[in-house]
């Protein structure tokens, strides 16, 4: 198949996932906000939940490889140091964001809501100008 | 019972879009991010498809009244764009176009168990703990403490 028709099947079934979860729980299918809901301080009470959704997510790639015998798992393009600070950073601003590619790009834009939209242009364009300066600048 | 298997139904589906969309792949979002080079649009197909999908979904689903398993839909409340939305968007895009992992893909690739994926998700870990200490509340952007951490 080809990759865009893929994308646009693998966007819809992330579609399908976020509008189930919202008729089964009532929730935002976000994940930094599901992850972080398991941290410390003030985790929430509901950690069930938030587990098994973790637990499908890892079951994802180890199923298609099973299946299809290709786990579409990429490898990482930047060595460890680039990778700590990286985490750092999406760690940080998610939370301080309120949300990542999923809970604004996705979720937030599918509400209309103007804090996702806005959120969801400043860190594709902060995303854009970071890969411009590490390789066409540095 | 049901929550926790809301959960993995929901995982699982969410984790396949990511596969089948290439999104588990570093090199292909920084393609997306990369305007001045070999640009990727593949990033754009998955927005579109999420988007539309989801946008449908919900209308459907709101128009029911309430969720299935729960009392009430808890969606955000907060509609401030104030400096901590548009800092954490920036921090955040900033990491991501460094490594090309946000944080779904990247847990995601976890079940590769490349040692380099789960060094990232550790430090992401860190971050978000590290940023929930600072603000002392987690994240104040949601409508009740129980759903704070939903978005």
């Amino acid at each position: 198949m080809h990759p865009y028709i893929l994308a646009l099947t693998g966007g819809g079934l992330i579609g399908l996932s976020s509008a189930l979860l919202m008729m089964f729980s009532g929730r935002i299918a976000g994940i930094s906000g599901i992850v972080g809901g398991l941290l410390p301080p003030n985790a929430a009470d509901d950690r069930a939940w938030r587990v098994a959704f973790i637990v499908g997510l890892i079951a994802a790639p180890l199923l298609l490889a099973v299946f299809t015998g290709d786990s579409h798992v990429g490898p990482p393009t930047v060595g460890l140091a680039t990778l700590i600070v990286a985490g750092l950073l999406v760690g940080i601003g998610t939370t301080l964001g309120g949300g990542c590619t999923s809970g604004h790009g996705i979720c937030g834009i599918a509400r209309i809501s103007p804090r996702s939209v806005v959120a969801t242009v400043v860190f594709v364009l902060a995303g854009m100008l970071t890969v411009f300066v590490t390789r066409h600048v540095l | 019972m049901r929550e926790i298997a809301a959960g993995l139904i929901t995982g699982l589906l969410f984790g396949l879009g990511l596969c089948l969309a290439s999104m588990t792949s570093p090199a292909v979002v920084q393609g997306f991010l990369d305007v001045a080079g070999a640009w990727n649009p593949t990033l754009l197909f998955v927005m579109a498809g999420g988007v539309t999908v989801t946008f449908l979904g919900y209308r459907l689903i709101w128009s029911r009244g309430q969720p299935l398993w729960a009392g009430s839909f808890r969606l955000p409340v907060a509609t401030a764009i104030d400096g901590s939305l548009l800092a954490g968007a920036a921090i955040f895009g900033i990491g991501w176009g460094l490594a090309g992992y946000c944080p779904g893909p990247a847990v995601v690739s976890l079940a590769s168990g490349r040692a380099a994926v789960w060094v990232f998700v550790a430090a992401m870990l860190v971050g978000m703990t590290g940023m929930r200490w600072f603000r002392g509340r987690g994240s104040a952007s949601m409508a009740t403490p129980a759903t704070a951490k939903g978005a």
